[in-house]
């Protein structure tokens, strides 16, 4: 017999093989993704996690590789706690105001559209995803800039004096929404607001009509007819989303780079940190905060009841 | 229906179109208090949707609904006295079957006390005691259609509404529930609307029928009417085995072409040789296929001159006197004929 004719006989053995045994199957379908996430991404991981309990010896500005809690004392300094406090209320921010925006169009797409202005929503929803994430911040800073179209706007409306009203609310205001936490944070809404809209979409998708008749065939109101059944079975989506919103933001050091009155966000920390700065360790506490976070929050929604209709 | 009686839910010309389809086409009936009334037709005939003209999630386009006498239109579902068991149950999977059932209460503000206890009232009279905590995922088809059952009862409606309710049932578990349902429905006297395209089902259960075709209705009659005496083609053709005999074929047997149809199990089958009794029709032919069905046999016969008539007999004594190729004679009492009108009232 030729190599040639005995290739398809090998590739059927094979087959036959791999049908009779599916276990061995799977394990050739998982070993890539699991030796990429288990090994190269969890693995590294870890490594981050040791490194945050290895210290700057202050001295020299080496690392040194000895078990130590001294980096996360230093977490804990008055400058470190703000950067976590702003971070985290800005990411609770962004989250809230993100589910409130995207609930009613979500709702509005799986229930009320047409196929074809659903297929021109998910459009419109994805469409931004597609561009550049930097082109897209910079256009936003030249929107909220001092010279910008909100503020000409709002010339052109004679409504300045709102715009002044707002830019006047301590902390939160600034010389102009650019260089504001306002900014930052509408920034931050308008860039994770895809992964809010798509999880509750599929949240609502997945609970059928049916059950909106039974409950006004029960006597439900529609108010109580969303509160009692449609936001409860929604609810999974809605966390789904503000696992993306919230710990995206967390991370992010771009927006805050950009549009912001430059007080430093957990991600520009550990950019600083870990590049001009060379603190590795602390760099690595800082990243630890985030995963304590998110943790403790889906321990919390857990609790809550926020996946029982999962 | 009786004037003794009063009228539960009616129908006065009632249409309902969705873009060219005429879903619910001039429809008109009345269904009497406490009565059983079945809507049966093949799926797309406009039995679910007169279904949902009575629950209030479609409005007609024209033509009037009475629940008890007065008109709906423009009242909401969540306002109408009148509850659904849906086909696909419609249980509130984030609830228990408690909560489920305690819906209607809940929403009508009854003290939670007072609610559990007519919810366990309720699941008694379901044969579901103690299941309360569970959640619907853990219960079986059979369980949860008896949870969409107690949960629309509770709220004692006047009018029930079930949308095929034992159609994702399997067969044995379906009879079982077709009694239970029946006998729950005497108890609690209350009208039960029931749609379904199983006519076994609507026979045996409805005091009386109505059978859609098309959107439009072509008979309502008690089980019995609709079975001896069906008035159209349709009818004849959709509930039970028919005969249904045209053209030549009912010339030769009547002397007139219009349809009729004689069921299966009403033909004689004789000897050749045999004298049909006085009063019958005959017509002689060679059968063509046995099909043994235990309680009953069923012969293909090909009548001479052309067209083939089914015989069902009873296996009351041997199995089978007859054979394939045999030659026959078939014979009927003229008065079982039921001549037929091609098109619906």
């Amino acid at each position: 017999m030729t190599a040639v004719a005995a290739t398809p006989s090998v590739l059927s053995r094979l087959s036959t093989v791999l049908y009779l045994h599916p276990r061995a199957m799977l394990l050739l379908l998982l070993a890539p993704p699991l030796l990429w996430l288990g090994v190269i991404y969890l693995g590294s991981l870890f490594a981050l996690l040791l490194q945050s309990f290895f210290y700057i010896d202050e001295f020299s500005g080496t690392v040194v590789h000895e078990f130590s809690l001294a980096t996360y004392a230093q977490l804990l300094t008055r400058a470190n706690l703000d950067i976590f406090l702003r971070t985290t209320s800005m990411a609770a921010a962004v989250t809230v105001a993100a589910a409130m925006v995207a609930f009613p169009v979500a709702y509005y797409m799986v229930r009320h559209a047409s196929l074809r202005m659903k297929a021109l929503l998910y459009l419109g929803v994805m469409l931004p995803l597609w561009s550049s994430y930097l082109v897209r911040v910079y256009a936003w800073k030249l929107i909220l800039a001092k010279e910008g179209i909100v503020t000409w706007f709002a010339e052109q409306a004679h409504v300045t004096w709102v715009l002044d009203a707002l830019l006047a609310i301590p902390v939160i205001g600034g010389p102009s929404l650019s260089i504001s936490y306002i900014g930052t944070f509408l920034v931050f809404l308008y860039i994770w607001l895809p992964f809010m809209i798509l999880p509750i979409v599929a949240a609502l998708e997945r609970v059928p009509a049916s059950l909106t008749e039974a409950s006004a065939d029960l006597g439900a109101r529609p108010g109580e007819t969303f509160r009692k059944v449609i936001f409860p079975l929604a609810v999974p989506g809605v966390i789904a989303g503000s696992i993306f919103t919230f710990s995206l933001t967390l991370g992010d050091y771009i927006i805050p780079g950009i549009v912001g009155n430059s007080r430093p966000f957990i991600g520009q920390a550990v950019y600083q940190l870990q590049g001009t700065a060379g603190n590795i360790p602390l760099a690595a506490a800082f990243t630890i905060v985030p995963i304590v976070v998110m943790s403790a929050y889906l321990m919390v929604a857990r609790r809550l009841g926020a996946f029982d209709a999962l | 229906m009786g004037h003794q009686t009063s009228i539960a839910v009616s129908f006065e010309g009632v249409s309902r179109i969705f873009g060219e389809v005429r879903a619910v086409d001039d429809a008109s009936f009345e269904v009497g208090d406490g009565e059983f009334f079945s809507m049966l037709g093949p799926s797309g005939s406009g039995k679910t949707t007169c279904l949902r003209l009575i629950a209030g999630f479609e409005q007609p386009d024209s033509g009037r609904i009475l629940i008890h006498g007065s008109d709906v239109e423009g009242v909401p579902p969540y306002e109408r006295d009148v509850n659904t068991v849906f086909q696909d149950y419609a249980l509130f999977p984030h609830m228990t079957i408690h909560k489920n059932v305690e819906y209607g209460p809940m929403i009508r503000g009854v003290a939670a006390a007072q609610r559990r206890t007519s919810a366990d009232e309720m699941l008694e009279l379901v044969k579901l005691t103690g299941m309360g905590n569970r959640k619907p995922s853990q219960l079986s088809g059979g369980q949860r259609q008896r949870v969409a059952l107690a949960r629309a009862l509770i709220n004692r409606p006047s009018v029930l509404l079930l949308d095929e309710p034992l159609g994702a049932l399997d067969l044995k578990l379906r009879e079982q529930m077709q009694e239970e349902l029946k006998s729950l429905q005497r108890r609690v006297g209350i009208t039960f609307i029931y749609v379904t395209h199983d006519q076994g089902e609507a026979l045996a259960m409805s005091d009386r029928l109505a059978v859609f075709n098309r959107g439009r209705i072509e008979q309502i009659g008690t089980p019995a009417q609709i079975y001896e005496h069906p008035a159209t083609v349709f009818v004849a053709g959709f509930v039970g085995l028919s005969n249904l005999c045209e053209g030549s074929l009912a010339r030769r047997l009547t002397g007139s072409e219009r349809p009729f149809a004689i069921r299966p199990e009403k033909i004689l089958v004789l000897e050749l040789a045999e004298r049909a009794p006085d009063g019958h029709v005959s017509i002689t032919g060679r059968i063509s296929g046995i099909t043994y069905l235990g309680a009953t046999t069923r012969y293909a016969v090909a009548v001479d001159g052309g067209g083939e008539l089914i015989v069902v007999r009873q296996n009351a004594t041997v199995t089978s006197q007859h054979a394939v190729d045999e030659t026959v004679r078939l014979a009927w009492h003229r008065d079982l004929v039921q001549p037929l009108r091609t098109e619906g009232a």
